[in-house]
Order: structure tokens, then sequence, then C-alpha cells
């Protein structure tokens, strides 16, 4: 027994390695050098959950549709996605966008575009149910009184449909957080990548700096899960009351 | 020219013959009640009089315009006819004041201090002046079917369509709704009612009809339809609801 705690807090012993290297897992070799580290996670969370939002929004609309030329495109899109692996997606960016664009595109960027698209696809699903979970009294109500059906939904649908979503959202930017780890495969400088960097400088305390890490994602996580979580209770008094029917 | 007239209109769900050669014409400033059982197809008359619901064959023209016409500005026309739900369907979101500035100031443009000037004596008149500033949960059953009347009237509409308007609502609540409508009824205003209210219909009607599987199968005053009903589903169903 006493052996095993010897050589199991032998594995821990080295956290002067995280220590001194605490700065560079965090922000990379910025200001010196470019941002790396869990900054680089988190700009390229909030950018891709930020452009994701969007590209959701438009497909989970489209999808809804009942115009095939626009509701066809959105559902090729979303299921294709949807049956595909990240690192994939990543891929195809990382070699794909060079040759569409004819110029080459710096690995962040192209794993931001895939995030936004990754993303994009599972928001959309989100938008689609959202909306669909809105009583179909208030569609009535707005259209009976001379709104447009874009103005109903600007008005109407869509501020409760989005209030009753934060929740999903904020899952899905827990999600890409994490996910974002993957974009180290190519060379992305984020949180694994520095945790990398750290270890095959020093060949040093594999276990202190991946625990470390593990620590920084779950913080992240765990605050934005508790956030999610009171929303989702200071939200419930404002669902709308459900109709049944005529 | 008729407020309504409702010419040979057919639908159909699938199957379903939902409307079977509906004619009727309604005035202006007349008060139509339509009863009859559930599944008669009383509602879904009276929402293909705004078009929220499609027809199949015929036509139905307010003031001599075909709403169903292919070229015909939907919207513009649906400003000028106002539908209370059997659910109410306030939007939750909004205040009760923005629950009723919503379309004037959307459809019609108006001015919002204008809209909510309409809006507070609207509300004054359905006699909830004070709700103004509340969310529609805080409010009991009546006074949200209430606000949906306001919100309505806040159109200026020609046309008040009522869809089962007190069926939702606890039995004590249901007299001041229908205190509303009978003064809207008695202000001039064309009403459209589908209701269970007897009261309602005898008191303000100036025809009932009574249908049943899609058709109309009795029509008259209520003095009529009440002491001498002629069909016998309509005897029947009177025996019922009496």
């Amino acid at each position: 027994m006493e052996h095993f705690w010897q050589w199991f807090s032998g594995l821990f012993a080295n956290w002067g390695v995280v220590w001194n290297n605490f700065d560079y897992l965090l922000v990379g070799a910025y200001p010196q050098g470019p941002l790396g580290g869990l900054a680089m996670s988190i700009v390229m969370a909030v950018i891709g959950i930020f452009g994701a939002f969007w590209i959701g929004l438009a497909a989970g609309l489209m999808r809804i549709s009942k115009r095939p030329w626009l509701s066809w495109p959105a559902l090729i899109y979303i299921e294709i996605i949807r049956g595909t692996p990240l690192l994939m997606v990543i891929f195809w960016f990382y070699f794909f966008a060079p040759l569409l664009m004819n110029q080459s595109v710096p690995e962040t960027e192209s794993a931001i575009a895939a995030f936004i698209v990754f993303t994009g696809a599972y928001i959309a699903e989100i938008v689609r149910a959202g909306v669909l979970a809105i009583p179909k009294g208030q569609m009535e109500a707005a259209r009976g009184s001379g709104l447009s059906h874009t103005q109903a939904m600007v008005h109407i649908i869509l501020p409760q449909a989005l209030r009753n979503m934060i929740p999903s959202f904020v899952n899905q930017f827990v999600s890409l957080t994490k996910d974002t780890s993957l974009a180290m495969i190519i060379n992305v400088n984020e949180l694994t990548l520095a945790a990398r960097h750290v270890y095959t400088r020093t060949m040093k305390a594999p276990m202190e700096i991946f625990l470390t890490i593990a620590l920084l994602y779950f913080a992240i996580c765990w605050v934005l899960t508790a956030f999610s979580r009171r929303l989702e209770r200071s939200m419930a008094r404002y669902q709308a009351r459900t109709s049944h029917d005529r | 020219m008729p407020m309504i007239e409702i010419h040979n209109v057919n639908k159909w769900y699938g199957d379903f013959h939902v409307l079977k050669n509906i004619n009727e014409t309604v005035e202006k400033g007349e008060v139509l009640v339509i009863c009859g059982p559930s599944g008669s197809g009383k509602s879904t008359l009276v929402r293909c009089v705004n078009r929220l619901e499609e027809i199949d064959q015929g036509e139905i023209l307010i003031e001599g315009k075909n709403i169903h016409a292919k070229d015909q500005d939907i919207n513009q026309l649906r400003a000028e006819i106002g539908i209370v739900f059997q659910q109410f369907n306030l939007y939750p979101h909004l205040t009760v004041l923005r629950n009723i500035t919503l379309a004037p100031m959307k459809v019609k443009k108006i001015p919002r201090d204008e809209a909510e000037a309409t809006a507070l004596a609207l509300l004054e008149r359905v006699g909830i002046g004070n709700q103004a500033h509340k969310y529609p949960v805080e409010l009991s059953g009546g006074q949200q079917q209430r606000v949906a009347i306001a919100r309505a009237l806040a159109m200026k509409p020609k046309i008040m369509l009522f869809d089962e308007p007190t069926s939702a609502l606890d039995p004590e609540m249901i007299n001041e709704v229908l205190n509303v409508m009978k003064d809207l009824a008695r202000e001039g205003m064309t009403m459209l009612c589908v209701t269970h209210e007897m009261g309602f219909a005898r008191e303000v009607a100036d025809r009932v009809i009574f249908m049943d599987h899609g058709e109309i199968l009795e029509r008259g005053t209520p003095e009529h339809f009440f002491t001498s009903p002629q069909h016998e589903r309509t005897k029947a169903f009177l025996k019922e609801i009496l």
C-alpha cells in the first residue's frame, strides 16, 4: 500500500513544470508571439458559436419552409453534417479550402470555418424544434391581425422560440468548447496542442500537464452549464399556454 | 352591398368533407351566431372568412372583394377583420399593452403614442384599464380573453369573428366576456360568433344558424330557432344544450 502511494504521488510530483508554463497554457506566446492555449480555444469557440448561430438560424428556418427549394438544401446540409465526424469536417476545410479559394488559408481560420459549418447544422435542428414548439395559435393570432409571415416570425415566433432555445445554445457552446481540442490535428495552437508543446519541450510531468488542461476545460464548461441551468429556471414562467384544439 | 357573402363553399380535409356547399350572407351590423355539435365545421367556416383556412370550391366576398383570390392582399384584408380565439392566443412574451399595439404599429404604421392611447382606451372599455403593463400569464382567463378582444378591436375592424370565445373559460368568467361582446353587438359591429352560449344568442343575435356534418341545417331568428326548430337534429341539439 505504501508503495502504491509513493508511486502515485510520484506521478504528480512535478507541478513546477505546469507552474512555469502556465501562461503558455493560458495564452500561448502572446503578447510576444501569436495567441494560443486556452485563450485560442475560447476565441475559436466564441467565433464558432456566433457564426453557427446565424447559419443555424437560416438553415433551421429554411428547413421548416413549405417551399422545397428552401427546405431541401437545408435538409441535405443538416443530414450530411450530422452524419459526419467533426474531425472529418476539419480535414475538409483544411485540405479543400485552399483549393477552392486558390490561396493558402491559415489553419486557425479553416478550423473556425469547420466549427461554424459543423455546429450550424446542430443549431439548425435546435431552431427547427424551437419554432415548431411554439403553439400554432400564436402564428394564427399574428396572421389574423394582418401581420405578414415574416413580421409574425420576427415579432412573435422567434422572440419566444429563441428564448426557449437559450439552454440548448449553451449546451452546444459547451460541446464546441471541448471540440476545439480537435483543431490540434491541423496544428492550431489551442489548449490541447499547447499542453503537448509543453510536454514535448520538457519531457516531464505529463500527468500534471494534462490534468491541468482537463481542469481548465472542466471549469469553463461547468460555469456555462450552471449559467444555463439558472436561465432555464428563470425562463419557465414565460412559457406560452399550450393550445389544445378547435 | 352585404358585408360578407359566402357562395357555394366546399372544403375537404383529405377525404373528410368538412364544409358542404355553404351559402350565407351577413349584412353590415348584423350579429350571426353559428352553433352546432363539435366537428360540425362551424369553427372551420369562421376561419375561412379571414383565410386562416383555405377553401377548395366557391368564394367568400368581404364587401365584394374575393378574399381567396390569388391577387388579393390578404394582410390588408385581415387588418379589417378581427378574430378572437378559444385559447386567447395572447403573445406571452409581450405586455398587455404591447399585445394590443403591435399590429396597429406594424401593419397600419400608427405611431406608438397614438397606438398606446387607443390601446389604453380599449382596455378601459373592456374593464381592465389597470392591467396594461402586466404580462398575459398574470391575468385570469376572462381578463385574457378581454385583452384578446381589445387587441382585435385596436385594428378598428369592420367585422369581428369569435371562435368559441368562452369555451375555455371557467364558468364565473364567462359573463365578463359575454358582456363585452354584447356591448359590441349593440354598437353595431358586424359579428360572426361560434358559441354555445344560447343566452347570448337569444339576447343579441339577429340570426342563428345551426350546422352539423359540414352543412347548414337550420337558419332563422333566435325566436324561430329556439321556439320552433324544424330539423330533427336541431331539436336534438337544443335538447342537449338547454
